[in-house]
């Protein structure tokens, strides 16, 4: 009896969930958490230049399955972070290192060392004890992040999905000049002209990008194991492959690897309204994202800068304005 | 006569004081800016580093504002900036400019030569006048090291964000309008109080992280060129210090060999165990500096460098082993005319996030 008349008094509050959001350059990644931080709802969807719309594509379809649900916080990360924070009225606004961080070491509680690739970034985290020791990210070099694999898949004729396993059906990778992406597509056609195999090339690219990965964005760091290898290339059989042959030790892949970053910017949010004492969240609701937003831009002509200023409008409200170095416009 | 001279932070303060006392015609180049930056690079070798670069521009920015004579320092050792007084002068020459240029090697020992230098820029002056000239420029000097050091204390507990930077910029005016060591004295006086009043009594964290910064002279000083770090990482409420401070470098490069000051040695101890060569630049100052911060218990180092700096890049090799020994968080940031502040953003709070987190886990356990 007691039990139902709780379970009655639960009917009356909705659920209390968290939203996260990583506006990324190649996607934009949406997930709903539970208090308890499982996944109840996530979205992948490509960012096409247009994230404004995307974000608002994504949180239409989510509107319907989060229906019955409380947001009791918001987070945003990626390189959109600020935008898609000010949208959405974010509780928490968060650089895409600590997001991935957080996200991995809640799956795997004692992860030491994530790999993080993604559509034009690439990223190593360092963890102990779960938290962050040491970091980096890709600097001058996006070979071996999305864009170059799906580009490659594209010239070579094979689907993204088929990649990996096409490496997989290898038996003699050929080396290819891994140091640079523009080079290493021109060994790569040397390599077909040559006769050789295409899932030997194929798994020789994916070894060639592992090392470029490991010698710029891993150099100096200290990888130990348990290794997570998180991000959409993680979905790359072929690449897990290869990091597990040059590292010499078994990779996880996390189930949600392609949405970890949205996941740890929704904990995020979590531990922010958390330590902020509880109070409603800033979300400005599943509605207001039918509003009319827009972003433009403007050249400063104050200085010799020239500052590319950023207007982001509600409707015709300016919300939120940035991009001056001298931070004159960042008030209105 | 014209002079003008290539920024570096504010060294223009104490730069324009010395020469302008001196009774030479100073034009102050524009604050560099991404004008700056683009003519600069547009007229340089592509893999020369980036001091090269915007001193290209400073100069002809200021010859555009009628300079013509351009004074800049000389230096030895494995760093590519001693070669770079010549190298410019070539490439102004080839422009087509018409200008004479003064480099002032620093002097081993010897004065003569720089007084020679400094006579050729400014005439035949009385001993006593350069003595004066000297104190005014040496007030200014370290009227300057101590706001900025004030402005970096008072970042994490200011009123209003940016309150700390706009105080520094008009104290920095006072001290840079002063004509006599007494009013630099008085100017200083005004600007603390200004920072002093830029801070919030209660404001900020009680106990905020403190970062140091290390690296390369240049990019360490001159906030344009390396994305403003110290102004971004005090606006995230970190306390910050940095290994090279205007009075310090001119103490070391101009000053050291000739009155025998020993002051500069420290770094070279601490930095013995893991690098005992001197490698050219600061390479041996980022890593002595690093130990240096690691044993004052600072929450973490910054490593600040122009791409392709081979000082730099030695100790940037050198720097994963004092981490692990010292159990200091080090990130290094390399800078080119392609850097973005968005890249340099994500860094810095990625930075700034594992160090907080890692102070409120150690609270946590007591």
């Amino acid at each position: 009896m007691v039990e139902m008349a709780g379970m009655a008094g639960m009917a009356g509050m909705a659920r209390k969930a968290y939203l996260g959001v990583d506006v990324g350059s190649v996607s934009t990644n949406l997930v709903v958490l539970d208090e308890r931080g499982d996944v109840l709802e996530s979205l992948y969807l490509r960012t096409r230049g247009d994230p404004i719309a995307v974000i608002q594509e994504g949180m239409r379809t989510l509107a319907q399955a989060a229906s019955g649900l409380e947001m009791a916080g918001v987070g945003t990360t990626g390189s959109g972070r600020r935008l898609a924070g000010v949208i959405l009225g974010a509780d928490c606004v968060k650089n895409e290192i600590t997001a991935h961080a957080v996200a991995s070491a809640r799956v795997v509680p004692d992860v030491r060392t994530v790999i993080e690739i993604g559509g034009q970034d690439s990223k190593i985290i360092i963890l102990r004890d779960g938290a962050v020791l040491d970091f980096a990210m890709n600097t001058v070099c996006a070979a071996g992040t999305g864009s170059f694999l799906d580009q490659q898949a594209g010239r070579l004729g094979v689907p993204i999905e088929r990649f990996g396993e096409l490496a997989l059906m290898s038996t003699t990778p050929v080396r290819i000049a891994g140091r640079c992406a523009v080079f290493a597509e021109s060994d790569m056609i040397h390599k077909q002209q040559m006769g050789h195999r295409i899932e030997d090339i194929v798994a020789g690219l994916c070894e060639a990008l592992v090392r470029n990965y490991l010698n710029n964005v891993g150099k100096g760091k200290d990888i130990r194991p348990p290794v997570v290898f998180q991000g959409g290339v993680a979905a790359n059989a072929g690449m897990r492959a290869a990091f597990e042959k040059a590292l010499a030790t078994p990779i996880a892949v996390p189930e949600h690897y392609n949405v970890m970053g949205a996941i740890g910017a929704a904990l995020l949010a979590a531990e922010q309204v958390d330590r902020r004492g509880g109070g409603a969240s800033r979300f400005r609701g599943f509605q207001a994202l039918d509003m009319d937003y827009a972003a433009s831009s403007f050249e400063c002509k104050g200085c010799p800068n020239l500052c590319e200023v950023v207007n982001i409008k509600m409707g015709h409200e300016v919300i939120a304005r940035w991009g001056s170095r001298c931070g004159k416009w960042d008030s209105f | 006569m014209k002079v003008t001279f290539a920024h570096m932070g504010n060294l223009y303060i104490t730069v324009r004081a010395l020469l302008e006392d001196l009774g030479a015609e100073v034009v102050v180049p524009p604050m560099p800016s991404k004008r700056t930056l683009s003519i600069g690079s547009r007229h340089s070798p592509e893999f020369a580093c980036l001091p090269l670069k915007v001193n290209i521009g400073n100069y002809i920015e200021a010859m555009e504002l009628g300079a013509d004579t351009i004074a800049m320092a000389g230096g030895v050792g494995p760093c590519r900036f001693g070669l770079y007084g010549e190298v410019q002068k070539e490439i102004l020459t080839a422009l087509g400019y018409k200008f004479e240029m003064i480099i002032v090697e620093p002097p081993q020992g010897r004065l003569r030569h720089v007084l020679q230098q400094v006579g050729r820029l400014v005439g035949r002056n009385p001993v006593g006048r350069y003595v004066r000239a000297a104190r005014l420029a040496w007030a200014k000097m370290t009227a300057v090291d101590e706001l900025e050091r004030l402005a970096q204390a008072a970042r994490p507990f200011e009123g209003h964000r940016g309150a700390a930077t706009a105080a520094l910029a008009s104290a920095l005016e006072l001290v840079d309008d002063a004509g006599s060591p007494a009013r630099v004295k008085r100017a200083l006086e005004e600007g603390r109080e200004v920072l002093r009043a830029a801070r919030e009594p209660g404001g900020g964290n009680s106990d905020p992280p403190r970062i140091g910064i290390v690296g390369e002279v240049y990019v360490v000083l001159e906030p344009f060129v390396n994305c403003e770090v110290e102004r971004r990482l005090g606006e995230m409420g970190v306390l910050v210090e940095r290994s090279i401070y205007i009075g310090d470098w001119v103490r070391e490069h101009l000053l050291k060999d000739v009155l025998r000051l020993r002051k500069g040695r420290r770094p070279y101890e601490l930095a013995k165990p893991y690098l005992c060569h001197f490698v050219g630049g600061h390479g041996v100052e980022t890593v002595g500096s690093t130990v240096e911060y690691a044993r004052q218990r600072f929450d973490g180092v910054i490593q600040l460098a122009p791409f392709t700096c081979m000082p730099e890049i030695v100790a940037q090799d050198v720097l994963p082993a004092v981490s692990r020994d010292l159990g200091i968080p080090v990130m290094t940031l390399v800078f080119d005319e392609h850097s973005s502040d968005a890249g340099v953003i994500t860094r810095l709070e990625a930075f700034v996030d594992m160090v907080e987190r890692s102070r409120r886990r150690r609270a946590s356990r007591g």
